[in-house]
């Protein structure tokens, strides 16, 4: 297995499946908040609103589930414009509340459905970028497992972009670009080796702020991170780190 | 056999008067609609390049589809060039064949244009260049369009065309989707108004980007505009499409896009509604 291979294994292992565990092991008093408030529910997308060493913060997930049917509701974990939708009511609620927000992220992509597709999946992308864009409060980004495509940078423009260890970032899932590149999403492995998407080179390219060990998963220091750097981005007042969340993408 | 002779007496005979026929037409002269297929002699297509039975609007280079609209034009930012950040093999043979096919370095052409006699910033995307996907060097001329817009109060016009993120630029191709996007909400906390026009075909990406975040959304007659690539679509569900399925006539009827304007009448639907933008507000002086 080569180290693009394993990362990838890693990034989809069933372990980081359910991020209903994650989301205890971070936060307590957890409180969801369901639906789009205009259609639908889709349970692909976990928000609500939470507390992290005692302090408000907004929590925004993807997730997949950790049995077939879950799964299947879920689509592995790809959202539907109704998930985006939920996603954008509860960070412009964390923006009225003045509560900064918190990401984790682990979605292939947005579900490419046709149903996904009819009711504008493309546009409510369009339109959370750029809403999230705009939030005046801090957001953090941890990538967890996989973060593919649009549907993957619909929550992370952020002002910080984490990655554990064993995740991946990358314009679309291997298989969707091997089957663009060659028309044989068979050659995923070969596509993986050629799209740089693993957390060191991604580092290297700043595309990134850091990489989280695998350990500080389990051992509790996650938290103690994701506390201080919250704490920090809250310092800055938030036309300077609206200036620098711009910074960060323009230099691409 | 009967059916063998024949097959012989077919292939020994026929086919070469058949090929010495053909010979006599050359190609390019007789065209098919990629839409409805109805053939028809190229002229009938006219100088806006339109299938004379359905309306559809050829895929022309940006600088054909530029001469199209306006002949003021000062071109921006023409060198760009992108430096294949991801070490992409034999990605750079890809770009000159495509540069020598477009006279462009990426895949689009921005500058500062006449609508009328309406200044603007207009973008024209090229789908002749490796599918007008989104790249650093579109995606940084892009950026720079909005913000010299900004800087120069200018409303925004960008004709898409695009297969979606250029895959062989990896992550830097999502970045442009942010980098663009906060550009464009730049232009729009500046009080200015930003046009796109969807032309054929606008997807990925692009669709999930700047082309879906405009104040008014036009489109060509007949363009494909949307997110997922009909074929993945297909796989997902296990069920086949309609062909209209991703249609901008569909988008219309699903609320997406606010007219649908024929190549040869967009200069003056563009006009008019530059002349509201662009008119004296209430309460300033005349």
């Amino acid at each position: 297995m080569t180290d693009t291979q394993a990362v990838i294994a890693g990034a989809r292992s069933d372990r980081k499946a359910n991020v209903y565990a994650m989301i205890d092991q971070l936060f307590t008093d957890f409180f969801e908040l369901h639906g789009d408030q205009i259609a639908s529910d889709d349970p692909a997308i976990v928000a609500g609103l939470a507390k992290l060493a005692d302090r408000p913060i907004a929590v925004i997930a993807t997730q997949k589930g950790n049995n077939l049917e879950d799964r299947m509701a879920t689509h592995f974990g790809s959202p539907e414009p109704a998930g985006y939708r939920k996603s954008l009511r509860v960070m412009r609620l964390a923006e009225k509340l003045n509560f900064p927000i918190i990401t984790l992220v682990n979605t292939p992509g947005a579900y490419p459905g046709a149903d996904a597709e009819a009711a504008g999946q493309g546009q409510m992308i369009a339109k959370n970028i750029s809403e999230m864009l705009k939030l005046r409060v801090p957001i953090l980004t941890l990538i967890v497992g996989e973060a593919g495509s649009g549907g993957a940078l619909a929550l992370a423009c952020s002002d910080q972009i984490w990655m554990l260890e064993n995740s991946m970032y990358s314009v679309l899932s291997p298989e969707g670009f091997a089957s663009i590149m060659w028309k044989d999403a068979h050659l995923a492995d070969k596509a993986a080796e050629l799209m740089r998407l693993t957390p060191d080179w991604l580092l290297k390219q700043h595309a990134i702020h850091r990489i989280i060990p695998e350990r500080m998963l389990t051992d509790g220091s996650l938290k103690t991170a994701l506390t201080s750097a919250i704490g920090e981005l809250c310092q800055q007042d938030s036309a300077t780190r609206l200036a620098k969340r711009a910074a960060f993408f323009r230099k691409f | 056999m009967l059916f063998g002779e024949h097959v012989k007496r077919f292939s020994s005979r026929s086919v070469p008067k058949l090929k010495r026929d053909q010979a006599k037409v050359p190609s390019g002269i007789w065209q098919e609609c990629p839409h409805c297929h109805a053939g028809f002699y190229f002229k009938k297509a006219g100088q806006y390049r339109v299938c004379p039975e359905c309306g559809y609007g050829f895929r022309v280079t940006a600088r054909r589809r530029l001469k199209m609209l306006t002949k003021h034009f000062d071109e921006w930012d023409s060198d760009l060039e992108t430096r294949n950040p991801t070490e992409f093999p034999d990605y750079q043979r890809k770009i000159k064949k495509a540069q020598s096919a477009t006279h462009l370095k990426d895949g689009v052409l921005t500058g500062k244009a006449l609508i009328d006699d309406y200044p603007v910033a207009l973008g024209i995307m090229d789908p002749l260049f490796i599918m007008g996907s989104l790249g650093t060097a579109n995606g940084e001329r892009l950026t720079r369009l909005f913000e010299k817009a900004t800087e120069q109060q200018l409303p925004v016009i960008v004709l898409t065309a695009s297969g979606g993120a250029r895959m062989q630029e990896g992550i830097y191709s999502l970045m442009q989707m942010a980098k663009i996007s906060q550009a464009v909400n730049d232009h729009g906390k500046a009080g200015l108004a930003y046009i796109s026009v969807i032309m054929d075909p606008t997807t990925g990406g692009v669709t999930a980007s700047f082309a879906s975040q405009a104040d008014v959304t036009l489109a060509e007659p007949k363009a494909l505009y949307g997110f997922t690539g009909k074929r993945v679509i297909e796989q997902t569900i296990n069920k086949q499409l309609p062909n209209d399925f991703q249609s901008v006539e569909n988008g219309y009827q699903r609320g997406l896009i606010d007219e649908i304007v024929p190549r040869e009448q967009l200069a003056q639907r563009l006009s008019q509604l530059l002349s509201i933008l662009e008119a004296k507000k209430w309460g300033e002086m005349t």
